[in-house]
């Protein structure tokens, strides 16, 4: 995995932990109305990065359009990945 | 339903192989505070709880387990990586070799396989929540004593983050009990 998809890779898990972080608290807090404005900012911000990640290295999860051949078997795995 | 997202929660690096760190570790994969007995423990008491905060949690906290799982194995998987016969040998790891390989396997650090008995699901939602805020607090335990066995701060990085993960569903599974609670009061009196 080149610098550029692993920096962009790195981006993309920040900020759906941030979203996930988000989410268990409003599991809790449901009528918190400023977290749950900062939970769909968050959401947005992280579909664009999704969107943008997956139209250059494929697709990430079940349900994406694939270009030719099948690109979801494509190495590395999550854990074969050097996150230096 | 589940869907894999190709990717782990966060980016698990270790500093070097390290086969004894991988035997003490992979109690985290099977062991009885482990990430797979949270996930098991959470996602199948869902079912039984009163409220929609409760079985939200309940099913979110048990998923986010799930990539707790996946991060464990591949540090245990980075740390046995290139290990030779020998450095198994003398981690005293030959008897899971001789099983396993180096294939990822349920155990805990001395090799006893998981069991559904290190769980429970009471019915009883107060029961079950606290059995919960238990669980985080022995899984932040079996984390602190886990970077006290490591001297690699790779690793260390990855099992503060597990380590404050555990502290947060803590938080979180007190507000639901208290909302449990709440709503159960509520139905005593009319």
């Amino acid at each position: 995995m080149n610098r550029e998809q692993l920096c962009m890779l790195k981006e993309l898990m920040a900020v759906q932990f941030t979203a996930l972080e988000l989410h268990l608290y409003l599991d809790t807090h449901p009528t918190d109305q400023k977290a749950l404005m900062e939970y769909n900012s968050v959401v947005q911000q992280l579909n664009v990065l999704k969107h943008e990640y997956q139209q250059r290295y494929g697709p990430l999860t079940w349900g994406e359009p694939s270009a030719y051949p099948w690109q979801w078997i494509n190495e590395p795995w999550p854990w074969e990945i050097c996150y230096e | 339903m589940w869907i894999y997202e190709k990717k782990l929660q966060y980016p698990a690096k270790v500093g070097r192989a390290n086969v004894k760190m991988a035997k003490y570790l992979i109690t985290q994969y099977g062991g009885p505070d482990g990430e797979l007995s949270a996930a098991m423990r959470y996602l199948t008491q869902r079912y039984t709880m009163p409220t929609p905060q409760a079985k939200g949690i309940l099913t979110d906290i048990g998923t986010e387990e799930m990539a707790h799982l996946e991060i464990i194995a591949t540090l245990v998987y980075k740390l046995m990586d290139g290990a030779s016969v020998e450095e198994l040998k003398q981690a005293d790891l030959g008897g899971y070799y001789a099983d396993h390989g180096k294939a990822l396997y349920y155990v805990n650090g001395s090799g006893v396989p998981w069991t559904a008995t290190y769980i429970q699901a009471k019915g009883d939602p107060i029961a079950d929540l606290h059995e919960d805020m238990a669980a985080e607090e022995k899984a932040r335990a079996t984390y602190e004593w886990l970077i006290n066995l490591s001297d690699d701060p790779d690793l260390n990085a990855t099992l503060k983050f597990l380590r404050e993960r555990e502290i947060v569903h803590f938080q979180r599974f007190g507000e639901t009990l208290q909302i449990v609670q709440e709503y159960l009061d509520s139905k005593k009196y009319f």
